[in-house]
């Protein structure tokens, strides 16, 4: 059965002067679909997405939405977006439910109608229904914002890096929200820096200065990653780094928490040869063992083939 | 430092305001050279708590001591002996590289030959030598955060504070800065850092978790995996910080 397309990309490009925002990014979404654009601050994540909701004209390409162009229908494509931006936008002095009140009015919206959309996320905030949203903490705000994103039933949700500078544990309850909202087949775009957010969504692209490097499910993202990786764990990490980058047939020598991660060509090096090596240079090794690449392996790779790397660190 | 190697010596540390208990009794040291985790949910109370270490808000009882100061009585001194850098604001925007290392040199009362001469070295470090002269905003985010971080330890401090250093960088500039850390550590630099991101907390050497106030957990990554039966420390931490909410 063929996937209906919900979102669709044609070679959209945008620029800001001199400095190149989206250069040319071309790409489906499926209806129902959870898909994700990682990539850091300043990859044209939120270009992207203001062009998706309307509010930004691009340079050139197509786009469209529910097979709306975002340029040309833009007044009937409102009605079927929820768009979150990445800075919080509510009415500060309003309070939760009179922020409420007028995104489902603006949208002529029946919150009774569709509270049941909203209900687990609004009951966590509905104790401070008459607190100004300004007032409220990082977790609370992000929930108030999606649940006026959602109130006038939205098919398709924008959601700018909804995450970022929130804790560990409001971002889990957010990412549990959205997985419940796929069930109401809304199709989701949601935006991250956080490289571990990737395997929630059902697919991702991976972006990184205006360009996508790579689209994919998750897994076969960390599938195709071509190189073997090691993980090293020794007496002291910087040394092992250092000693490792001077080991013949290293690609790469890098700290990953309180272990050394070292890529290399697919059966050039292995694990007792990197312990013989260590050993004799006068380093204490614990553990030599491959290890499964994550995204944030993937997409390091990726930047350092499409040469995106702007600058070096230099070991001494 | 004081004669025992502890940088931080926190006991019974309170801060309240009004009938709100932001900090609720702390006690921990931190050791010389140490890069410690300083973890906790948004509101948990860390940004109280660092503003206390930092000499910038007295506490409301307990006995504190930054790099051997007293942080009632010697505030001065504890601030000339630390460094700070936060993701929001570190380095002059329109300022120069070379102009944000006098500038920062300059408060701290360093010489102009002494900042040119650390600065030409910390730069030739980062292989950014050729952008000596170019202003901070025309810079990737990735290449201002390391910088920001030079700055803050220029005037080679016992302690910086880090707060949420990696907001948003690539993943390359991600691990680097964590090497820049474990190389300022090296050095005897102790390194009080938080964030968001959970793995990021195996990079630390020992690590504490705060939930309303409290510290509900101080141990090695390691152990506290171990003791939370936890694959990473993000498990830890949802285990931890959950259980009130």
């Amino acid at each position: 059965m063929a996937t209906e397309v919900s979102i669709h990309c044609e070679n959209l490009t945008k620029t800001y002067g001199s400095v190149t925002a989206l250069a040319g990014i071309s790409f489906k979404v499926s209806k129902g679909e959870i898909f994700g654009f990682i990539g850091p601050d300043g990859a044209g994540k939120t270009s992207l997405f203001r062009i998706l909701a309307t509010l930004l004209l691009p340079d050139n390409g197509t786009a469209s939405v529910e097979g709306l162009d975002v340029v040309n229908d833009y007044k009937k494509l409102r009605h079927l977006l929820g768009y979150m931006p990445g800075r919080f936008s509510l009415y500060q002095d309003l309070s939760v439910a009179e922020n409420l009140q007028f995104f489902a009015g603006i949208f002529k919206a029946d919150i009774n109608e569709n509270y049941y959309l909203i209900r687990d996320i609004y009951e966590q905030i509905a104790p401070f229904a008459r607190r100004r949203a300004g007032k409220l903490s990082g977790g609370m705000k992000q929930k108030l914002a999606l649940c006026c994103a959602l109130i006038h039933k939205p098919v398709v949700l924008i959601l700018d890096e909804p995450t970022t500078g929130v804790d560990a544990i409001s971002r889990q309850e957010f990412w549990e929200m959205l997985i419940r909202l796929k069930q109401e087949h809304i199709t989701i775009l949601v935006a991250t820096p956080y490289m571990d957010e990737a395997v929630l969504c059902d697919r991702v692209a991976l972006i990184q200065h205006g360009e996508i490097m790579a689209i994919d499910t998750p897994e076969n993202i960390t599938l195709a990653y071509p190189y073997q990786l090691f993980r090293i764990k020794s007496s002291n990490t910087l040394n092992t780094i250092r000693l490792m980058k001077e080991f013949e047939g290293i690609l790469s020598a890098e700290m990953f928490g309180d272990t050394v991660h070292v890529s290399a060509e697919k059966g050039r090096i292995n694990a007792n040869a990197i312990i013989k090596y260590l050993s004799e240079k006068g380093m204490k090794v614990t553990a030599v063992s491959e290890a499964d690449p994550g995204i944030e392996d993937c997409f390091i790779h990726l930047m350092k083939r499409s040469g995106v790397v702007s600058n070096k660190i230099k070991t001494p | 430092m004081s004669s025992n190697g502890l940088v931080i010596e926190a006991e019974n540390m309170v801060k309240r305001f009004g009938r709100f208990v932001a900090n609720d009794n702390l006690t921990f040291s931190v050791s010389k050279g140490e890069i410690f985790g300083f973890l906790g949910a948004n509101g948990a109370g860390k940004t109280t708590a660092i503003r206390i270490l930092c000499g910038l808000s007295r506490p409301t009882s307990g006995k504190i001591r930054v790099a051997g100061y007293d942080v009632y009585t010697e505030t001065e001194k504890i601030k000339r002996r630390i460094g700070y850098m936060s993701q929001r604001f570190s380095l002059y925007e329109d300022l120069t590289v070379i102009e944000n290392f006098r500038f920062f040199g300059g408060i701290y009362g360093l010489k102009r030959a002494v900042i040119m001469e650390r600065a030409q070295n910390m730069l030739s470090r980062l292989g950014i030598k050729h952008f000596e002269n170019t202003v901070i905003s025309e810079l990737p985010l990735g290449i201002r955060q390391k910088l920001a971080f030079s700055v803050s330890i220029l005037h080679t401090p016992e302690l910086v504070f880090l707060d949420e250093p990696t907001g948003g960088v690539d993943p390359i500039t991600r691990r680097q800065f964590w090497e820049m850390i474990h190389e300022a550590a090296a050095s005897g630099i102790t390194v009080f850092v938080t964030t968001h991101y959970m793995d990021e907390a195996e990079y630390c050497n020992r690590v504490s978790i705060m939930v309303d106030g409290k510290i509900e957990a101080l141990d090695t990554p390691e152990k506290l995996k171990t003791k939370y039966q936890a694959q990473n420390m993000n498990e830890v931490f949802l285990k931890l910080a959950r259980k009130t909410n």
